[in-house]
């Protein structure tokens, strides 16, 4: 199980890798919403909704994001700390929960599960501690570990660290559950 | 990319591939669903264009006073046109102008760390006469090397400029109070001060102390004076408004870094859910100041002023400042926690409430200064800092609005109750109401909008009409222009329950904030002309009978005219090499609109740029021997092209007379002079 789950880090990356230049812009015009993300640039490096719309194990994120109306927001300056889980991470949740979610009455509770997966400010691999808290953009803590050089997120794996222009993702195993609001 | 990968097993090389062909294809699905653009252009719709348009000839109905950000300079914009009028010289050498490089702007520039040709000016403060807009000046901050200036609105020019000890970067400044009585200048970084300035930065929460410091401003004259520092814990300032009506002697800072960090701020600042807008009661500073509570500390900064009369500016150096400290005189300063670094820190124009940004936050807490006031009364502390106390953020709240967005930064108001708060990192405009907290609209800005501004936003009574977005990103808004891009403005119509783009125009340098202000309030008062009767430069010639040519050692003063279209005198001879040469050129002109410039070859610093009826002055150093020719650089006629003169350079042990004239010519004299 543990192998399996840096298959998707792999083909996240090999996806990037095998882009041909033509592709590319594809890509670029096809980024997600009409603002900053549909800017037409096949140069500068990834930024973090890029990173996500060209892996393709990132899929029910990408839609998810699009859905909260969130890929702008991500496409800015940041820069953005993100939690990337794959679509096995999403497969994970009860059956149901990813479709009720997508609804459009449950958009609020979408964006605050997504603003749990991103911090505002730069946490690099060499800086994560280990018992570090992260004051989300949703206002809460997630919990970052790091045991004999692994690193964990509210227990989830992190499988890879993606570098972006406006940040950096961590790719991880498990969707982040925000605590239950009293 | 950079990615740490563990294991990669080979069997399952197969799998994956399926798995890529079946993302890729599932990818691919997407893109095509997303791919439909939905551009901003398509927001600007119906008459959008003729909102914004001002036929030629007419006026815009504002004038925009749009921060220069790193040009160190404020400039001048109409609205709703978006048309540039002035770059106005602040804090920033204008080789255009001369400002900086003329004799008389000089000491514009001086600080207690020497000349400064260059500063980051971000906020400009228009000043206010009972919380609305008088139209007489406008104030800037120097962000690197703390200062304030003040620009006088008749004229458009930097009247003013002090500098801050005790102070490690302008920031939090310069905000004014309701009668324009301070202008205040929070601190940025906090710094070690007084005597032991040479300590170890691990030692920052024992040695670095903030300051506050409010600047008095004279009723009539405007003139600025340091009337008082209030030493703080060590924290960074970033934004302030001066409370109004039933708050007015009250003002209002937000302040980040309570983690009290010397190093990587953007971890080390971020960890605790709140920092604290500072409330200070100023009427009290006042009582304990005027009760002698005040300490003299000793400081080092300059005072700059520019006289109208002499056309000089002049330059003091002051040595001490009075200083007063809320750990020791009660009832001054108390502290609010608001969550997560907050930035701006906006007070409506009731003064009733108080908004603070936290820039992290996806919330937008406001304050009842009421509620603040009983807070204080009742002793609903939480405890101190820095012993100051905190009040209990639920005994200040009057309420928050949820969800308005991610990365709340500013909050400018209307005259009906609302307010609109810039978000950059969801780069939108949010309009809501004050007293409901509940959103109305909102509009995205393209992109990464910083300040906002409404005209008379942050006056008691806003004059409404436009909201203005300030943007960091232009990226692919305009024909592009290599690595470096211009910033924007987004002019949005308010009038309605929906914010409507009408312009969107490329700005100057980088604006940070912006303030807009009725022509009417301003426009009546502009001078047209520099009386040459009440010219009081020492080097001044009111007429072509009164210019010289004066020898004092080595220096060489030339009193120099101007008028279409000849410069007097425009033969010069007798200057000699290792000799200073000084052209104090006076425009004789009384008429609207004709400056006269002034340049020579080779000189090593700018042009002139001489308004009717000034005296300004160039400073030239030849390093060689020969004839210079000089000109005046700006079209002032059809015969401008006619407007020149030499002078002539001669070895340092020549015996040339000094000679000169306009308009005589001489028979050929042969070989005089030099060998």
């Amino acid at each position: 199980m543990k192998r399996l789950s840096i298959i998707p880090l792999l083909l996240l990356l090999a996806c990037g890798q095998q882009q041909a230049p033509g592709n590319e812009s594809s890509v670029a015009e096809a980024a997600p919403g009409a603002g900053q993300s549909a800017v037409q640039d096949e140069t500068s490096e990834r930024d973090v909704v890029r990173v996500a719309v060209n892996s393709p194990v990132h899929t029910t994120l990408v839609t998810a994001l699009k859905t909260a109306e969130y890929v702008d927001a991500l496409s800015n300056a940041g820069p953005f700390t993100v939690f990337a889980p794959t679509n096995e991470a999403f497969d994970k949740l009860p059956a149901g929960t990813v479709e009720n979610l997508l609804k459009p009455e449950n958009k609020d509770a979408l964006r605050n599960i997504l603003e749990y997966h991103v911090y505002v400010g730069v946490i690099t691999e060499a800086m994560v501690q280990d018992g570090m808290t992260l004051n989300q953009v949703n206002l809460d803590n997630i919990t970052l570990s790091k045991k004999d050089g692994k690193i964990t997120v509210n227990g989830a794996n992190v499988l890879g660290v993606v570098k972006a222009s406006n940040g950096v993702v961590y790719v991880i195993d498990a969707v982040l559950l925000p605590p239950e609001k009293k | 990319m950079n990615f740490t990968s563990k294991h990669y097993d080979m069997k399952r090389k197969t799998i994956y591939r399926s798995l890529f062909l079946f993302g890729t294809l599932a990818l691919v699905s997407i893109l095509f669903q997303l791919c439909k653009p939905k551009g901003p252009a398509e927001v600007t719709t119906g008459n959008a264009a003729s909102q914004a348009y001002v036929a030629p000839g007419k006026y815009d109905e504002f004038y925009n006073f749009v921060s220069g950000g790193f040009n160190g300079q404020m400039n001048v914009y109409g609205l709703p046109s978006g048309r540039l009028f002035r770059i106005i010289p602040v804090f920033s050498e204008d080789p255009t102008s001369g400002y900086g490089f003329s004799e008389e702007t000089k000491p514009m520039l001086n600080t207690s760390h020497g000349y400064v040709p260059w500063d980051d000016l971000h906020h400009p403060a228009l000043s206010t006469t009972n919380g609305e807009h008088d139209g007489r000046w406008v104030f800037g901050n120097a962000n690197n090397t703390p200062r304030v200036a003040r620009i006088d609105l008749k004229t458009f020019r930097t009247a003013e400029i002090i500098e801050l000890p005790n102070s490690g970067g302008n920031h939090s400044s310069p905000f004014i109070t309701e009668n324009t009585e301070y202008v205040v200048a929070g601190t940025r970084f906090s710094v070690p001060m007084g005597d032991k300035t040479d300590v170890p930065i691990s030692t920052y929460k024992e040695n670095f102390k903030g300051t506050i410091s409010f600047i008095s401003v004279g009723k009539e004259d405007g003139k600025m004076k340091i009337a008082f520092q209030i030493k703080t814990p060590g924290v960074n300032f970033d934004l302030a408004r001066a409370g109004k009506g039933p708050s007015h002697g009250w003002f209002f800072f937000s302040c980040y870094n309570t983690e009290q960090a010397y190093t990587l701020l953007e971890v080390n600042s971020t960890q605790k859910d709140k920092d604290f807008i500072m409330a200070v009661n100023w009427k009290k500073a006042e009582e304990y100041l005027a009760a002698g509570k005040g300490e003299k500390a000793k400081a080092k900064y300059v005072h700059n002023w520019y006289d109208e009369k002499t056309h000089t500016a002049t330059s003091e150096m002051l040595n001490e400042v009075m200083q007063l400290d809320p750990t020791v005189l009660k009832d001054m300063v108390y502290f609010i926690p608001c969550p997560k670094s907050p930035h701006g820190c906006d007070t409506d124009p009731s003064g009733e409430y108080i908004v603070g940004s936290g820039k992290l936050a996806a919330l937008i807490p406001v304050f009842s200064f009421t509620k603040i006031q009983q807070a204080i009364a009742s002793k609903e502390f939480e405890g101190d800092f820095g012993g100051i106390p905190v009040i209990k953020y639920e005994a200040a709240l009057h309420g928050e609005v949820k969800k308005p967005g991610l990365g709340p930064l500013h909050t400018e108001f209307d005259a009906n109750g609302n307010a609109y708060t810039s978000f950059f990192v969801s780069s939108e405009i949010v309009k809501w109401n004050v007293k409901s907290l509940e959103v109305l609209d909102r509009v995205p800005t393209y992109y990464s909008i910083g300040h906002l501004c409404v005209p008379g936003g942050p006056t008691r009574k806003p004059h409404g009409k436009y909201v203005i977005a300030y943007n960091k990103i232009t990226k692919d808004r305009y024909l592009s222009t290599g690595p470096e891009l211009t910033q924007s403005a987004q002019l949005y119509d308010i009038s309605g329950d929906k914010m409507k783009l009408i312009l969107d125009f490329p700005t100057t340098g980088e604006p940070h904030y912006a303030e807009a202000i009725p022509a009417s309030l301003v426009m009546p008062n502009s001078v047209k002309i520099f009386k040459i009767e009440d010219n009081n430069h020492p080097y001044v010639a009111k007429g072509e009978s009164k210019t010289n040519v004066e020898r004092k050692g080595n220096q060489v003063h030339i009193s120099m005219t101007a008028i279409r279209s000849h410069l007097t005198p425009d033969n010069i001879e007798g200057v000699k090499l290792g000799d200073e040469v000084y052209f104090h050129v006076t425009n004789l002109e009384q008429d609207w609109d004709v400056p006269h410039g002034f340049a020579i070859k080779g000189a090593n610093n700018a042009e002139l740029l001489i308004m009717p009826g000034e005296t300004q002055t160039l400073k030239w150093k030849p390093l060689t021997t020969g004839v210079f020719p000089f000109y005046c650089t700006d079209f002032c006629s059809a015969l401008h092209q006619e407007m020149q003169g030499y002078i002539r350079v001669s070895p340092a042990n020549s015996n040339i007379p000094i000679k000169f004239s306009t308009g005589k010519t001489e028979a050929p004299a042969g070989a005089t002079g030099s060998k």
